[in-house]
């Protein structure tokens, strides 16, 4: 590879050996974590590692799902998950076209509201948050976590950056077709709008999805609980059952690498233009 | 704006009164429309949000455990704030673990990005790869983050003992109070930083070609161009993803609780894990407010130096 006059391919190698290393590195702990799903708790730690388990103990796969309601806490986030993305995307952009396209009295001290909100961290006052929940009854519901995320500024914000773009030509031309402005949102702002739409998809979905401190602090009952929490419920109680640990964390995984798999390109889309703002 | 409609034969006089009345009925009934369109998320906005924001102001002062009576307490809160040891670790936790991880994940989310800018075969891939750890399930992937690290059994420990390191001075990992913070902040660069990949990726395609070109022209080696070109290039960049970092280090939480549980002592406690311990393991609901408070003001300097360099821009 050093040979003089080939130090393209040199520096070609170098590049590819590095990246080939880093991605091991990073994938190391998911392929760890596969292949001890497929062991024995007591083979888990055996050093040197067997990567591909002689005796690869399926049955843990098996095992899990009598021994923790692991379906129930996949539906349960699945469940809040769709909720809040979809009341977050119809509440989001219904508003954020008003603040774009329409004239009224208080709009920008509203708006300012909004914005004023967007810096502030939600653990800030999660603690009040949770003070008023509990006074409207709502603490062990999953009705809670949907209040919780279905209204954020964040959304109204990008929507509205995206319908500001929008020319308002467009919208005056509906006008004098005819169309009140329930229509111009529906027929002509939100078809236009998919990108900025799926960018708010794909931050609701993780985030909900993968939301820790909320179930936590307002989910105790077993049959409510989402997916992160009720596994953390089953590795406290099963702590020492190693195998059953990883094979069920296995299985917390596999909704999300579907949906990212399927959905990676506006992930990126997504993440890079929210960069570009800045 | 709308125009109403004159009807012929109309007198002027009433004609024009009629144009009045409805101007503002048509501009009330605008505003009407308008209101509908942004109720639905300012009633769950202003109820769930800017309410709770509110009262978190007001509960800092007080002294309340969710169940008696709630009484004024003045200051007491923030003075009680210099006594409490929990906090004053807590604080410097927050900071230490905020100077360390930023500038880690961001020098290894400039490392990737501008790795996999180049053109080589199975990109999207490793792309991917990268990316995948930040949307994986914090809970499954911090399990996994403390079997490995475990420090009598874990592969990394068994891997420098072969490698000669005596057991002695092993690394107790997140059971260390030396070693935790450092293991819960190689798990945070691991989790984030492809994250920030790929809005370097985006910042690095924004760079106009021709100033690689100009440099080659000036003879510059690969060092000089990426120092004197994509360096300054990637300058707001840099500084966004700078000011994210920050903020989402600041309320660093769920990867300490799965990893250390703010331990050994109080090695790895930080600002919001101190926050939830005071609000739903005390109960001493002003006291918790008043740390959050300073979370706020942590996180509100950032944004405003953010806001004044957008200013200048």
């Amino acid at each position: 590879m050093r040979i003089a006059g080939q130090k393209l391919t040199g520096k070609l190698a170098a590049i590819y050996m590095t990246v080939i290393l880093i991605t091991i590195i990073m994938l190391l702990p998911f392929a760890w974590m596969l292949s001890a799903s497929l062991k024995l708790s007591s083979e888990v730690f055996v050093f040197p590692i067997e990567w591909i388990p002689s005796n690869p103990q399926w049955q843990n796969y098996v095992d899990i799902w009598t021994k923790i309601p692991l379906a129930l806490f996949i539906y349960n986030t699945s469940k809040l998950t769709i909720i809040v993305t979809l009341m977050q995307l119809f509440t989001s952009s219904f508003a954020a076209y008003a603040f774009a396209k329409l004239d009224f009295p208080y709009k920008n001290a509203l708006f300012l509201g909004y914005i004023a909100t967007i810096a502030m961290p939600w653990q800030v006052y999660m603690v009040p948050q949770f003070l008023l929940m509990r006074e409207f009854g709502l603490n062990n519901t999953h009705l809670a976590l949907i209040c919780l995320q279905a209204f954020t500024a964040f959304g109204v914000f990008l929507m509205r950056q995206f319908y500001m773009s929008i020319p308002t030509e467009l919208c005056e031309a509906a006008r004098i077709d005819g169309m009140n402005e329930y229509q111009i949102w529906a027929k002509i702002m939100l078809p236009l709008s998919k990108p900025a739409l799926s960018t708010l998809t794909i931050f609701t979905f993780v985030t909900t999805w993968n939301d820790f401190l909320g179930p936590m602090i307002y989910l105790t009952k077993t049959e409510l609980k989402t997916i992160q929490i009720g596994l953390r419920m089953f590795i406290s109680q099963y702590s020492a059952e190693y195998g059953l640990i990883m094979a069920a964390s296995v299985v917390a995984l596999i909704p999300v690498l579907i949906v990212f798999l399927s959905l990676q390109r506006f992930f990126v889309e997504g993440v890079a233009s929210s960069g570009l703002k800045g | 704006m709308a125009n109403s409609t004159i009807a012929a034969g109309d007198t002027p006089i009433v004609t024009r009164r009629r144009k009045v009345v409805s101007r503002r009925r048509r501009r009330v009934q605008d505003a009407l429309v308008a209101y509908s369109f942004i109720a639905p998320n300012f009633l769950g906005f202003a109820v769930f949000t800017l309410g709770p924001i509110l009262f978190a102001f007001v509960l800092a002062f007080m002294h309340w455990d969710g169940s008696n009576a709630m009484t004024f307490a003045g200051l007491d809160n923030f003075w009680r704030l210099f006594e409490d040891k929990a906090f004053i670790a807590a604080f410097w936790n927050t900071i230490i673990y905020t100077v360390v991880s930023v500038p880690a994940t961001l020098a290894c989310a400039l490392g990737l990005a501008i790795l996999l800018n180049q053109k080589i075969l199975g990109r999207d891939f490793f792309r991917t790869a990268m990316f995948f750890p930040y949307v994986a399930s914090l809970v499954a992937v911090a399990v996994v983050w403390n079997m490995i690290f475990n420090p009598e059994m874990g592969p990394v420990n068994m891997l420098l003992y072969t490698l000669g390191l005596d057991p002695k001075d092993m690394p107790g990992w997140a059971a260390d109070r030396h070693w935790a913070m450092v293991t819960v902040i190689l798990f945070g660069v691991w989790k984030s930083m492809g994250y920030f990949m790929v809005i370097y990726l985006a910042g690095l395609q924004g760079i106009n070609s021709e100033l690689y070109e100009a440099a080659d022209l000036d003879g510059a080696n690969a060092w000089q161009k990426f120092l004197y070109v994509t360096v300054p290039q990637l300058g707001p960049t840099t500084f966004f993803v700078t000011v994210m970092l920050t903020i989402q280090s600041f309320k660093v939480f769920d990867q300490i609780y799965m990893i250390t549980q703010g331990g050994p002592g109080t090695s790895t406690l930080v600002l919001v894990y101190h926050i939830y311990n005071e609000a739903f393991v005390s109960w001493d609901l002003g006291y918790s407010s008043m740390i959050a408070l300073v979370l706020f003001f942590l996180v509100l300097g950032i944004t405003v130096i953010q806001f004044r360099r957008q200013k200048e821009d």
